[in-house]
């Protein structure tokens, strides 16, 4: 598994579903769920930062 | 206008011909059989007669520039139309104004299509204008639709080709003017929609005859930058409103076969709404305007972080109730342990032994109450044999002195033995002297 603050928006998006959807089929025994979980609110928490402290950023194409 | 005969005097035999010239000028009236004089409305009524029955003149298009344009009160406009060394008179009905086209003004080089007449009160002709265009406009209307059958007959515009756009790009490549409006206005949308994304402008004119090869040399530069390993995952191509001839830069056959051989996806956002240029056929998504091309590119921020709070939300929820349902079974578990465990175990038995304690005692009681009146029974019958109360009787129970035992026959007697004799009363020592077992007594059968 990447660090969090390696992915990007999209990775961190997607792996945050896929978790959700994992622990919701119920299937995983307790200690593996709790990982998940861990693992999800970090992304979920990096997802909204990204989004809170975004900044446009705007560069030239050098000639 | 002048009619000019020319006619050679004819002799006739009609007539001493020298010296009669009023004769001649009958004959040669009544050669050409015309009325003699026309009155000046029926000249003009001729004149709008040849006009009308004209076939060139019914539909006409001319060129030339407009002057004295003025709109009256009426509705209907009144202009000249004049070259270097000519001029005439134009006329727009109001009814025809809203579809001429665009009203022109002094000094507009136009080309205006319509119907030669006259106004015969005043003896005028004019042109009666139905459509209205700009010099040369024409002329791009028919290039704009050649080139645009041209690129489609080779497959340029085909839909099976057309990628899809990044749903989350990381980068967002633009081709157009760095000082225009539309960049202001794509940056505005995307830093309040999406700031995350980065922006590589690669400008370029997108106006007049230098346009083109920048516009194309943009999109190349953007793929090459990709290409070397940049994010990069999209190229927008956009420029804001104007007319036909502005946005002509993106009708060129070269920026169509730039978009349409970019690796990266095009959306293109040029002009207005309804504005359709080659270059948005050419491209993967075309976009209405500037703006509508970055909200296009891009999800909403707020979007996303409704998103972002709604997975969490759930993850918690399932977390919750995972272990909710894990709690659940592991009471279950404890209940079936406590169930199974040795004291539980001891105590079911102790349960089932006082039961059959207490099965025991009903029983046990029982068979005494039983054996009790057995006991009763037996008491009683005994009591009825009781051999004593034979002897209450008178009867006496003869006995061995020596043994205790009881003499029933007399057989069973020595001569000269010491016999005991019970009575009730009590007991006599006796001696056998003589026997006789031969005697008989009578019993009563029962």
């Amino acid at each position: 598994m990447l660090d969090t603050q390696e992915l990007s928006f999209e990775q961190a998006y997607a792996e945050l579903d896929n978790i959700v959807r994992q622990l919701d089929d119920g299937l995983l025994p307790l200690d593996q769920s709790v990982t998940l979980f861990e693992r999800g609110r970090q992304l979920a928490a990096y997802c909204q930062s990204l989004l809170d402290s975004a900044e446009l950023r705007v560069q030239q194409l050098s000639e | 206008m002048h009619i000019l005969i020319e006619a050679e005097i004819v002799y006739s035999p009609h007539s001493q011909a020298n010296g009669q010239p009023e004769r001649v000028n009958e004959l040669v009236d009544e050669l050409f059989a015309l009325p003699q004089t026309f009155t000046v409305t029926s000249l003009n009524e001729y004149i709008a007669d040849v006009f009308d029955m004209d076939e060139t003149l019914a539909d006409v298009w001319v060129e030339g520039e407009v002057s004295n344009f003025r709109k009256y009160e009426s509705g209907h406009c009144y202009f000249t139309l004049k070259d270097e060394d000519a001029q005439i008179k134009g006329v727009i009905w109001r009814s025809a104004s809203a579809r001429v086209g665009e009203l022109p003004d002094d000094g507009d080089k136009v080309r205006v299509h319509g119907r030669v007449s006259t106004y015969p009160q005043r003896g005028e002709y004019q042109i009666i204008v139905d459509r209205v265009r700009p010099l040369g406009v024409g002329d791009l209307y028919q290039r704009f639709e050649e080139l645009k059958q041209k690129l489609s007959d080779e497959g340029l515009f085909d839909v099976e080709r057309k990628r899809e756009l990044p749903a989350y790009p990381r980068a967002i490549g633009i081709v157009t003017s760095a000082d225009a409006a539309a960049f202001q206005d794509v940056q505005n949308v995307l830093r309040r929609r999406y700031p995350i994304v980065e922006i590589v402008l690669a400008p370029c004119l997108v106006q007049g005859d230098l346009a083109p090869p920048m516009i194309v040399d943009s999109i190349e530069r953007l793929n090459g930058y990709a290409l070397a390993g940049k994010t990069l995952d999209v190229i927008l191509v956009c420029r804001g409103g104007g007319s036909i001839e502005d946005l002509w830069a993106f009708n060129d056959e070269r920026v169509a076969r730039a978009i349409y051989a970019s690796r990266l996806p095009v959306i293109s956002g040029v002009g207005h709404e309804t504005d359709f240029t080659i270059a948005d056929f050419a491209a993967d998504v075309r976009a209405p305007t500037p703006s509508a091309a970055a909200e296009l590119l891009t999800p909403d921020i707020a979007d996303l972080l409704a998103d972002v709070k709604q997975l969490k939300d759930a993850l918690a929820l399932t977390m919750t109730r995972q272990i909710s349902a894990t709690r659940e079974r592991l009471d279950g578990q404890t209940r079936t342990l406590s169930r199974l465990s040795p004291q539980s175990q001891l105590d079911r038995l102790r349960l089932r032994l006082d039961e059959w304690n207490e099965r025991l005692v009903i029983q046990q009681k029982g068979r005494i109450a039983i054996l009790r009146e057995r006991m009763a029974g037996r008491i009683t019958a005994l009591n009825a044999a009781n051999p004593t109360a034979i002897l209450d009787r008178g009867y006496a129970l003869v006995l061995h002195s020596d043994t205790g035992e009881r003499v029933t026959r007399a057989a069973g007697t020595k001569p000269g033995e010491a016999i005991t004799l019970r009575l009730a009363d009590g007991e006599i020592a006796a001696r056998v002297e003589d026997k006789d077992t031969h005697a008989r007594y009578p019993r009563t059968l029962f």
